[in-house]
């Protein structure tokens, strides 16, 4: 018997988006507020995991051609990669600077190297889970 | 013994939720089938949503807004999958064409 999926599947291609933008919120508010690089990457995660329901394996292959255990490696490289430019301004392993800088349209923002040793978590945690998940729904 | 009359409102609601939910738990471990379990533990976690806005405005604290928008996203997708499972017996498939 062949299935229908059409409320689903557009339920999916509105809903993901909001879900997308949920998560890159959660990832920018993780300095001030509750938030953060894991919850982020686990509600980005979740979000491309309501995508391989609605739809399946190959489409999403064919949308997110990426191995998503290089992400991950990504990831670790970025984080470990702010810790030691660290050495280079002779100061310890993982010590983070911040600094107010003058945006084009923000305005003045606080930017501090946190947001980015933030991003490798968040890439390794979608990594992660993504590779696990697409490891399971693989095996036959 | 409530210091205002929002607080004597706020904790009559919680209580009436408790009681919903309560009733919830009742059919996920008596229902007959499993979809009647599934819709349960989907309207629990509803009901979980509308305790954290009331504990919110209890607590007076704006720091459990992004708990509400989570719990309903999770919720979703865990209804989605098990239905997913209950119809085509398993969650992601290879290739939905044949």
């Amino acid at each position: 018997m062949k299935v229908n999926d059409m409320i689903l599947q557009t339920v999916t291609t509105l809903l993901s988006f909001i879900i997308l933008i949920f998560s890159v919120y959660l990832f920018f508010a993780g300095h001030y507020t509750p938030g953060g690089g894991f919850i982020g990457g686990l509600m980005t995660s979740s979000a491309l995991v309501l995508i391989l329901l609605a739809f399946d394996l190959k489409t999403f292959k064919k949308i997110f051609p990426i191995n998503f255990l290089t992400v991950a490696a990504t990831g670790l490289l970025i984080s470990i990669l702010t810790g030691v430019a660290a050495l280079f301004f002779d100061v310890p392993y993982l010590t983070h600077t911040f600094d107010y800088v003058e945006l084009p349209i923000l305005g003045e923002t606080a930017l501090t190297s946190t947001l980015i040793f933030d991003l490798g978590v968040y890439l390794v945690v979608v990594g992660v889970a993504m590779t696990i998940i697409q490891t399971i729904g693989e095996s036959e | 013994m409530f210091s205002s009359p929002l607080e004597t409102l706020l904790t009559i609601s919680l209580f009436i939720i408790s009681v919903a939910t309560l009733g919830l738990v009742y059919r996920v471990i008596k229902g007959p089938s499993v979809p009647d379990r599934v819709m349960a533990l989907d309207s629990i976690g509803i009901n979980l949503i509308a305790i954290t806005a009331i504990m919110s405005i209890m607590l007076n604290t704006d720091a459990f807004l992004e708990v509400i928008l989570l719990i309903g996203v999770i919720a979703f997708i865990g209804t989605v999958a098990f239905s997913k499972f209950l119809q085509k017996g398993e969650i992601i498939e290879y290739d939905r064409d044949n």
